[in-house]
């Protein structure tokens, strides 16, 4: 049988009718399933979650590693061990590097030396939302998380070089060898080889009307304060409104929602 | 024509290569996927109580899109509970947790079917999947 030009596009044409056809057909399927999907009751909302870190509450090494350590556990985040390949959520590092262009010669010796914790600022104004081609990362316009929709994820890892705060990791093997069987969140997913991940705010214990892991393991200090930006009567506002804060690269605009108080509070 | 003789042999073996896994598998009698719904955790449901989130014929040909709207939910509306609309009762929409809570018996319950239709679902490679817990 031979087939002219016409001809096959006239096929072509009515195998894509029918092809809509059943997608039209599954819409409607879905129709008759789709129920209602609701938030859970117990819920914490917020316009603009927003955390406060006050550093001088941070006094010890054991500090840092318990806000380290259960944000790790609880999101399976694997320990690679080799820093090219490192995935991190949450971190420590020194003020030059964590506020570069902010540091100067006589600043007192506690700071400059003080570690500091740093996790994705979910920015107001966010460049790796921007520039993602598949909406894999997007800002929760409800609550201001900025997301990481790791089933979208193609890796192609424009986030990482559109962030200005190192905040991205990316897996370049498959995590699971790398996470301790005892360690695992059962609850939680690993991600796989190829995608990018980073701190989330905890939306995931959020929507079960917890706070976050990194603030709940350093509860005792009142160290990390998590709460709506939004609510003037917040602690998160009560605090920044009667403290000094800074943020990390304010020039480049992107408004991080993570607040750092230095301390200095003695002389204020 | 010329090459005549090695065009048709080259479409010979072309047709023989893409035609291949039909003959070989012609005529083999591949076993019917046996499902298994029995867990320990829904065997210790009430009889009337053994209701899935849908129908089990919605559930058969539906649960891809059904997981694919949940996954959406809840990772992009933040939306963690659903209703279904056949009991009415709320769920928790979990894959790793609510699902695989009641039908743990993983091999049985999806690789039977996956495997035998030749479908590889990638969720397992992020999900946790349940430890199989013998009857
Ligand atoms: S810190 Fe980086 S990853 Fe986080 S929201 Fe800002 S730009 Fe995006
Ligand atoms: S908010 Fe959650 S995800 Fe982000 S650093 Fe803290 S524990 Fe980790």
């Amino acid at each position: 049988m031979s087939m002219d030009r016409r001809q096959f596009i006239k096929i072509a044409g009515i195998s894509t009718v029918l092809g809509f056809g059943g997608t039209l057909g599954l819409s409607k399927l879905k129709d008759s399933w789709a129920s209602e999907m609701l938030q859970s009751p117990e819920a914490l909302n917020a316009k603009h979650w927003a955390m406060v870190i006050d550093v001088k509450k941070l006094t010890s090494e054991e500090h840092y590693d318990k806000a380290i350590s259960a944000c790790h556990r609880a999101h399976n985040v694997p320990n690679i061990g080799n820093p090219k390949e490192e995935v991190k959520w949450l971190w420590k590092e020194t003020y030059e590097h964590a506020f570069p262009g902010m540091e100067q010669e006589y600043m007192p010796e506690g700071i400059k030396h003080k570690p500091f914790l740093l996790l994705c600022n979910h920015c107001e104004n966010p460049p790796c939302v921007r520039v993602c081609p598949t909406k894999a990362t997007f800002k929760r316009e409800s609550d201001g998380i900025v997301m990481q929709d790791m089933h979208r994820c193609i890796g192609c890892r424009f986030c990482m070089a559109a962030c200005p705060f190192g905040a991205r990791s990316f897996n370049w093997r498959d995590p699971r060898p790398f996470i301790k069987e005892q360690d695992e969140n059962k609850e939680f997913p690993t991600r796989t080889k190829g995608v990018v991940e980073k701190c989330t705010f905890c939306y995931e214990r959020l929507a079960k009307g917890e706070m976050p892991a990194c603030v709940e393991a350093v509860k005792d200090t009142k160290a990390l304060v998590f709460g709506d930006l939004s609510d003037p009567n917040s602690e998160v506002r009560k605090i920044l409104s009667t403290h000094y804060s800074i943020r990390r690269k304010p020039e480049l605009g992107t408004q991080p929602s993570v607040y750092y108080l230095i301390g200095g509070e003695e002389n204020a | 024509m010329y090459d005549s003789g090695k065009i048709i042999v080259g479409l010979l073996i072309f047709v023989g290569i893409v035609t291949f896994p039909f003959y070989y598998n012609a005529g083999k009698a591949v076993a019917k996927p046996d499902l298994k719904l029995d867990t320990p955790v829904i065997q210790q449901m009430p009889e009337a109580e053994r209701k899935c989130v849908e129908t089990k014929e919605f559930m058969r040909g539906g649960h891809m899109q059904l997981l694919n709207n949940w996954r959406d939910s809840v990772v992009r509306e933040g939306n963690r509970v659903y209703v279904s609309s056949n009991t009415g009762k709320r769920h928790t929409m979990s894959l790793q947790n609510t699902c695989m809570n009641c039908h743990s018996n993983k091999k049985k319950f999806c690789d039977e079917c996956h495997n035998y239709m030749v479908v590889k679902p990638y969720c397992w490679d992020c999900h946790i999947q349940p430890k199989e817990k013998e009857l």
